[in-house]
C-alpha cells in the first residue's frame, strides 16, 4: 500500500493538483479563480506528461563523443507538452481579455452577480 | 506535381491568409472578404481533388517534410475524412459569400478581426479533419476551440461574452481531457500516430490505462460534440454569436468534433473494442436516445429563433450519435449521411435566421409573420430546410432517418425507433410554429403588416448561398444516391 502510495509520488501529485484546478473551475463563483483553476488543472497535465517521459537515472537527451551509453530521458513528451504550454497561455490570454470586457459591462465579475444582471 | 501537396495546402492556404487578411486589411478592409472567398474556394477546390483521388486509389498518406510517419507527422486521408473535409470547404464557401453584408452590418468596426479569425476557425477545422497523428489533432482542436471562442466573443449583446467564457471553461476542460488521454496511450505504445496506434494497442486492451484513456477521450470529445448532457455551452454560444459564426459553428464544428470522436473510436480503437469488449456503443446510443428527445423538448419551448435552433441542433447531434452507437451497417450509414444532411439543413436554417436579422431585427418566433410578403424566398428556403428536419420525404432530413430507422428496425431494437419517430413529431412541433407563423398569421396581423408593399428581399450575395443550401437539401434527398455512395464505403470501412 505505502509503495503503491509513495512508488508513484508523481502521479499522485498531478491527480491531487488536477482535482483541485477542476473543483475550483466549476465551483468557483469568480471569473478569474475560475481560470487559476484552469491554470491549475492544464498545469497538473504538464506534470503528468514531464514525469511520464523521465527514465530513473537519465540524463538530458544531448548526444556526443564518448556519451552514448549514457541512459537518456524521452524528450518527446516535453517537446510536446512546450505545444500544450502555447496553448494554455493562449487560452488564459483569451478568457483574461474576455473577463476584462465582462467586467466593463457588467461591474462585477462575480458569476451570480452577472446571472442576476443577464435575468433583468 | 502540385497536386500531390494537397493535403498540406489545404491547410496552408486558409493559414497564410488569416495570417495576411490584417495586413490585406490595412489597405481596404473590403478586401478581407475577397481573401476569404480567394483562399476557401481554393480549399473547396483542393478538397474536391482529394475526394476525387481518394476514391479512385484508396488511402492517401503525406508524409510532412518527408518524415517516415510513426516518426513525422502524417496527414492521412481515407474515405471518411475526405468527405467532411469536402463538406466543411463546401459550406465554409457558402457561408462565406454570405458573410459580406452580414459582418458589415453586425461588425462594422471589426471586419478586418474577424475574417482573421475566421479563417483560423476554418483552418482548425480542415487541420482536425486532415491529419493522422493524433497529438497534431489535439493542436488543431485548440486552434479551432480559440477562435470559435473569440467568435463567440464579439457577438453584439453583452450575454455573448458570458457564453464565450463558459464555452471556453467548458472547452478548455474537453481539451485538456483529450490531452490527458493522449498522453496515457503515448504513455503505453509510445507512439502518436493513429495508424501506428491501432497496431500497436490491440495487446493492450486489457491494461486499464488504454481503459481510462479511452474514459477521457469519450468524456473530452462529448463536451467538443455538445453531446447531452454535456451541451450547455451550445444553446448560449450559438444564440448570442453573431449570425455568420452561428452558422459556421452549427454546421461545421460539432460535426468535426463528430468525426474526431468516430476516428478515435474506429481508427485509434477498433470496432472489435468498443463495440464488443467495452461496449461504449451501447450507452452512446442510450445517451444519444436522450438528446434527441431532451434537445427537441427544449426547443419547443424557445421564443428565440436562434436559441430554438441550437437545441434542434443538440438533438441532431444525437441522430449522428445514435447511428455511430447502434453500430450496424445501416444506422452508421444513416449517421454518417447525417453529417452531410445536417449541415446543409442547419446552415441553410441559420443564414435564413441571420438574414432575417439583418433585413428586420427579428429574433422572435411570433414576429415571423407577415415576413412571408417581404422575404418570400428566403421563407421558402427556411420552409424546405424545417421540411426537411422534420424529415419528409423527398428531403435529405428524410434519407438519414430512414437508414437509421432501418438500423434500429434491423437489430431489433425498437426502442430507437421509436425515440427517431417520436423525435421526428417533437421536431414537427416546433418547426411548425415557425412555418405557421409564416403562412398561416393570424388575420388582424396580416392586415397591420400589408400596409406597405415594399418588396425588401435579401443583396444576392446573401440570398444566393441560401437558395443553393436550400436546394441542395432537395437535390440530395432526391438523388440521395451521390452521397450514398461515398458514405457507403465509409460505413464498410468501419464496420463493414
Amino acid at each position: 500500500m505505502i509503495e503503491f502510495i509513495l512508488g508513484k509520488y508523481n502521479y499522485w501529485i498531478y491527480i491531487i493538483l488536477m482535482m483541485i484546478g477542476f473543483y475550483a473551475m466549476i465551483a468557483k463563483n469568480n471569473l478569474v479563480k475560475k481560470i487559476i483553476g484552469m491554470n491549475i488543472f492544464q498545469t497538473a497535465v504538464f506534470l503528468f506528461y514531464i514525469s511520464i517521459g523521465d527514465v530513473k537515472g537519465g540524463t538530458a537527451p544531448i548526444v556526443w563523443e564518448g556519451m552514448e551509453k549514457v541512459i537518456y530521458v524521452n524528450p518527446v513528451p516535453h517537446v510536446l507538452i512546450l505545444t500544450a504550454i502555447v496553448v494554455a497561455v493562449s487560452t488564459t490570454a483569451v478568457t483574461l481579455a474576455v473577463v476584462i470586457r465582462i467586467y466593463e459591462e457588467f461591474g462585477t465579475i462575480e458569476e451570480d452577480r452577472i446571472l442576476e444582471a443577464l435575468e433583468d | 506535381m502540385i497536386t500531390e501537396h494537397f493535403p498540406i495546402l489545404l491547410i496552408v492556404v486558409p493559414l497564410t491568409s488569416a495570417l495576411s487578411t490584417p495586413l490585406i486589411g490595412t489597405l481596404n478592409k473590403k478586401y478581407c472578404w475577397y481573401t476569404a472567398i480567394f483562399s476557401i474556394s481554393l480549399s473547396l477546390f483542393m478538397s474536391l481533388y482529394i475526394l476525387n483521388a481518394v476514391m479512385h486509389t484508396g488511402r492517401i498518406s503525406y508524409w510532412l517534410g518527408n518524415w517516415e510517419p510513426p516518426y513525422g507527422i502524417e496527414y492521412a486521408i481515407d474515405y471518411l475524412n475526405s468527405y467532411v473535409l469536402v463538406i466543411v470547404t463546401f459550406i465554409a464557401l457558402a457561408v462565406t459569400i454570405y458573410s459580406k453584408w452580414s459582418v458589415e452590418k453586425e461588425l462594422p468596426e471589426k471586419t478586418v478581426l474577424f475574417y482573421t479569425v475566421y479563417l483560423l476557425l476554418i483552418t482548425g477545422l480542415l487541420g482536425i479533419t486532415i491529419t493522422g497523428d493524433i497529438f497534431n489533432l489535439y493542436v488543431f482542436l485548440e486552434i479551432t476551440s480559440l477562435s470559435a471562442y473569440t467568435l463567440v466573443a464579439i457577438g453584439k449583446k453583452r450575454n455573448a461574452l458570458v457564453a464565450s467564457y463558459n464555452y471556453a471553461i467548458l472547452g478548455t476542460i474537453s481539451a485538456t481531457f483529450i490531452l490527458i488521454a493522449i498522453g496515457y496511450l503515448y504513455m503505453v505504445t509510445g507512439t502518436l500516430n493513429m495508424a501506428d496506434l491501432s497496431t500497436k494497442l490491440p495487446p493492450l486492451y486489457d491494461s486499464k490505462v488504454v481503459l481510462t484513456a479511452l474514459a477521457f477521450f469519450m468524456a473530452g470529445f462529448s463536451i467538443k460534440v455538445a453531446l447531452f448532457p454535456l451541451h450547455v455551452w451550445l444553446p448560449d454560444a450559438y444564440t448570442h454569436a453573431p449570425s455568420v459564426v452561428s452558422a459556421i459553428l452549427a454546421a461545421t464544428s460539432t460535426k468535426v468534433a463528430a468525426y474526431a470522436m468516430i476516428r478515435v473510436m474506429f481508427t485509434v480503437f477498433s470496432p472489435e473494442f468498443i463495440i464488443v469488449r467495452v461496449n461504449i456503443t451501447h450507452i452512446l446510443s442510450w445517451i444519444a436516445a436522450f438528446a434527441i428527445i431532451v434537445g427537441s423538448v427544449l426547443a419547443i419551448a424557445q421564443v428565440d429563433i436562434k436559441k430554438m435552433l441550437a437545441y434542434s441542433s443538440v438533438a441532431q447531434i444525437g441522430y449522428i450519435m445514435l447511428g455511430i452507437g447502434l453500430s450496424t451497417k445501416l444506422s452508421v450509414t444513416g449517421g454518417i449521411l447525417h453529417i452531410l444532411n445536417h449541415a446543409l439543413m442547419k446552415a441553410t436554417l441559420f443564414l435564413v435566421a441571420g438574414a432575417v436579422i439583418y433585413k428586420t431585427g427579428i429574433r422572435n418566433i411570433e414576429e415571423y409573420r407577415g415576413l412571408r410578403r417581404e422575404m418570400p424566398l428566403t421563407m421558402l428556403a427556411f420552409t424546405i430546410a424545417a421540411l426537411s428536419m422534420i424529415g419528409v420525404p423527398g428531403t435529405v432530413g428524410f434519407v438519414s432517418k430512414w437508414y437509421l430507422l432501418l438500423g434500429a428496425l434491423h437489430e431489433g431494437k425498437w426502442v430507437f425507433a421509436l425515440v427517431l419517430i417520436l423525435s421526428s413529431l417533437l421536431m414537427l412541433v416546433y418547426f411548425w410554429r415557425v412555418i405557421e407563423n409564416i403562412y398561416f398569421p393570424k388575420m388582424h396581423v396580416a392586415v397591420a403588416m400589408d400596409g406597405g408593399d415594399k418588396k425588401k428581399e435579401l443583396p444576392y450575395t446573401m440570398l444566393v448561398p441560401i437558395l443553393i443550401l436550400a436546394l441542395l437539401c432537395i437535390a440530395l434527398g432526391i438523388l440521395a444516391f451521390i452521397p450514398l455512395k461515398i458514405v457507403g464505403m465509409i460505413s464498410q470501412m468501419l464496420v463493414g
